[in-house]
């Protein structure tokens, strides 16, 4: 089961260093975590995606977030309505056969080509996940050279749908 | 005139300067820390120019792990943290071990750290160890000192964080050019802990609800851990005790939280627990857990785990409920506030006659055994006469091993905080260094310090402690020349193939006791046991008694790794 957990933490040295610390000293699966400044001066958000297998082991891991002192806030928002982006770049092999068939599989995915060389050219794109891996795998036969992703980032949505199914964590 | 003006001028900066380490002096005594154990070295120098004139007690133990472990006996007698030094690199690492040890037993620890220079941290420089990123899975929390400013407050926010919420050990690394800089003193310092907000008063709800289920429960069962303890609720317990008549097991580190002579007490649970204990564990229909973590020393196989019984767990840490065992009426608070607010809740007393009869029944039927016929000297023997001769009232810390499980099994706490071993790390070297600390928290009870001879051996060197204080502590040395514990696995699990676990070359404990000007006995006969105990054990010296007990005795009951809590071995029939 994926899970999406959403960090408000204490902008100091060392504070990335205790959640992945405690992911391994935990045995958790961490899929990817990125991290970038927030709203809040002083306070960094974090998102990260994991791997559990069961509920009772996601919850342990929002309750272990949260006994972090540099943590203030735990947020699993899997199962909430939420925007959630990744980037990706991707260098593919490319020649003047092929050129003109990469960008039409890139307009389709709002993806865009932000260097070329002679044999290759490095396509931007963002969006969930789901639609890099799909890009990804239709960009392959092409030749890919290089990938560089940052990790899924992503906050709920500003309205909720009342069909939405909601967890809360917290059990008092 | 002038120069007189001058010198006055001179004075005066002089009395408005200080350094870091005078910062840390200024916060010790705030903190009101009446002992310190610690171990000089180059990074902590400036640090201990400042001891040299420090109105707290300094202990310099033999070994940085001595001292770590005498301060949690301190902490754990003294109900206050305890505090530790340590310079950097070996120091700090010295200190490791003690550090796990406080984290898994919730013991509130306050070390301070020497550190290379700022200027040349990460540079390998000498003495130089990355001893946030070493403890930071160890420690409640870790900090590192990078403004000299920052002192008050740092200290301030580790003496908290140690002793709020679940205790535990909390580091400061101070980088040796900072305790030494000169500042002007600064305003009183305000904590900052935005995300630090333990949760200590139970929800009513909750509170209600397992009220319901007491009244609604036919064989019910406290399991009472040491959050009775950490949370000084043992009178606490026993008024609920008395109110709604429910049965009392213990676990491992919570014994003394209930007084072991009550008629609704049944003893310890767990792998080396007691037949009724294990049984009433094992077949309850509602388990309250108080202040314990369901290790799984104490449940045995998961599956086979309270399998009828309605759990609800009061835990000052959330993240506790739920982690091994499920629960449905789940408590996050303070063991003594849970307490305060079931005495207060209406309660009706459970219909559980009949269970309390099965009790009592299995109690008498299945008591802990050992061949008293034996013409050798049997360690449950020793443990019953050391218990007879100070009347349950020791304080009594162990090893660890089977002495530590005979000790747990035999000596029979009738208060609470008379009890210091290591349980969730299980660490061979405790018990002698954490009499020390129990000793000085308590200067006026007896201690006595039940080691095996292979643990003692781990921290021998404090003997020098213990002599220099004159702290009249009583060291009993279960004496089986074997690494116990080991040995009774292997003959268990592995056909007999005692593989390391003999030690038949043992120094001479006595002799070794008379070059530290301790007084020493070799005991072999039950008789010369029952002498020399009504002759030493009220002296106000320390003694030191090598038992030669029983080489091949084993610790019975037993669950074997893997079983059920009632699948017991060893049980007496
Ligand atoms: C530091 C450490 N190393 C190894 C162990 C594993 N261990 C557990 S009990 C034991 C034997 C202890 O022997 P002794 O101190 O003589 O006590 P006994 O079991 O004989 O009473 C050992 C080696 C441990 N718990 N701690
Ligand atoms: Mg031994």
């Amino acid at each position: 089961m994926k899970r999406i957990i959403s960090l408000l933490v204490l902008n100091k040295p060392g504070v990335l260093n205790r959640i992945t610390n405690l992911f391994s000293k935990r045995n958790y699966n961490i899929e990817s975590i990125s991290v970038g400044l927030s709203e809040q001066e002083g306070m960094s958000r974090i998102t990260c995606v994991i791997y559990v297998e069961s509920e009772q082991q996601s919850e342990q891991i929002t309750k272990q977030l949260n006994k972090q002192v540099d943590i203030l806030k735990v947020t699993d928002i899997t199962n909430q309505a939420v925007v959630a982006r990744e980037l990706a770049l991707i260098k593919v092999q490319s020649n003047p056969h092929t050129r003109n068939e990469i960008y039409s599989l890139i307009e389709p995915f709002r993806a865009s080509v932000i260097d070329v060389s002679k044999d290759s050219l490095v396509i931007q794109i963002t969006g969930e996940s789901e639609k890099i891996e799909a890009f990804l795998e239709l960009i392959k036969p092409y030749g890919i050279k290089e990938i560089a992703r940052t990790g899924t980032t992503a906050f709920p949505r500003g309205t909720q749908r009342q069909s939405q199914q909601k967890h809360n964590f917290s059990i008092v | 005139m002038v120069r007189e003006a001058a010198l006055t001028e001179e004075v005066k900066t002089k009395l408005e300067t200080i350094t870091g380490a005078d910062l840390l002096m200024d916060a010790l005594e705030r903190e009101n820390v009446e002992v310190v154990f610690g171990y000089p070295g180059g990074a902590v120098l400036p640090i201990y120019d400042k001891i040299y004139d420090a109105k707290f007690l300094h202990v310099l133990p033999r070994h940085e792990q001595g001292g770590i472990h005498a301060a949690e006996g301190y902490a754990r007698i003294s109900g206050k943290p305890g505090v530790v030094i340590a310079t950097s690199g070996p120091g700090a690492t010295n200190i490791v071990t003690g550090l796990a040890d406080a984290m898994m037993d919730s013991l509130p620890i306050v070390a301070f750290t020497g550190q290379v220079a700022t200027s040349v941290i990460g540079s390998d420089a000498f003495q130089e160890a990355d001893i946030l990123g070493i403890t930071t899975p160890i420690t409640k929390y870790n900090f590192q000192i990078r403004q000299l400013e920052d002192i008050p407050r740092v200290i301030k926010e580790a003496f908290y964080i140690a002793t709020t919420g679940r205790p535990g050990p909390v580091l400061i690394d101070i980088p040796k050019d900072i305790a030494s800089t000169i500042t002007e003193r600064p305003e009183e310092a305000e904590m900052d802990l935005p995300g630090y907000q333990p949760t200590l008063k139970p929800n009513r709800l909750q509170i209600r609800k397992l009220s319901d289920a007491v009244g609604a429960a036919q064989k019910p069962v406290i399991l009472a851990g040491a959050g009775i303890l950490h949370s000084k609720g043992a009178t606490e317990l026993l008024q609920y005790v008395e109110k709604t008549k429910i049965p009392v097991v213990h676990t491992l580190l919570g014994l003394g939280g209930f007084p072991s002579d009550h008629p609704l007490f049944i003893g310890m649970g767990g792998m080396h627990g007691c037949y009724t204990a294990n049984m009433a564990l094992s077949q309850c229909d509602l388990l309250i857990n108080i202040g314990a973590r369901f290790d799984d020393r104490l449940t045995g196989n998961l599956e086979h785990f309270a399998p009828n019984a309605k759990v609800a767990h009061i835990d000052i840490d959330p993240a506790e409920i739920g982690k091994n065992v499920p629960t449905v009426i789940p408590i996050v608070a303070d063991a003594k506030a849970a307490l305060l607010a079931l005495l207060q809740e209406e309660c009706n007393e459970p219909a559980h006659s009949e269970w309390m009869e099965t009790l009592k029944q299995w109690s008498a039927a299945h008591p802990f055994h050992y061949d008293q016929a034996s013409p050798k000297l049997k360690p449950q023997r020793v443990m019953e006469l050391l218990y007879e001769n100070t009347k349950g009232e020791a304080i009594v810390t162990t090893d660890v091993g089977q002495h530590q499980m005979w000790a747990a099994q035999y000596y029979r706490f009738k208060h609470a905080d008379r009890w210091v071993t290591s349980g969730g790390l299980g660490t061979m070297g405790f018990g002698l260094p954490s009499s020390i600390g129990a000793q000085i928290a308590d200067p006026d009870s007896c201690v006595l310090a039940i080691v095996g001879d292979a643990g003692f051996q781990m921290s021998t060197q404090e003997l020098a402690v213990i002599q220099e204080m004159n702290l009249p502590i009583k060291i009993a040395i279960f004496n089986n020349q074997s690494l116990g514990m080991v040995r009774q696995w292997q003959e268990f699990f592995y056909e007999s193939r005692f593989s390391h676990s003999k030690i038949p070359v043992q120094p001479d404990f006595v002799k070794l006791a008379e070059a530290y000007d301790i007084k020493g006995y070799s005991i072999t006969t039950e008789e010369e046991a029952e002498r020399v105990l009504a002759e030493v054990l009220h002296t106000r010296e320390p003694v030191l008694l090598d038992f030669r007990v029983d080489a091949d005795e084993n610790v019975f009951p037993m669950i074997a790794p893997g079983k059920g809590i009632h699948e017991m071995v060893g049980v007496k029939e």
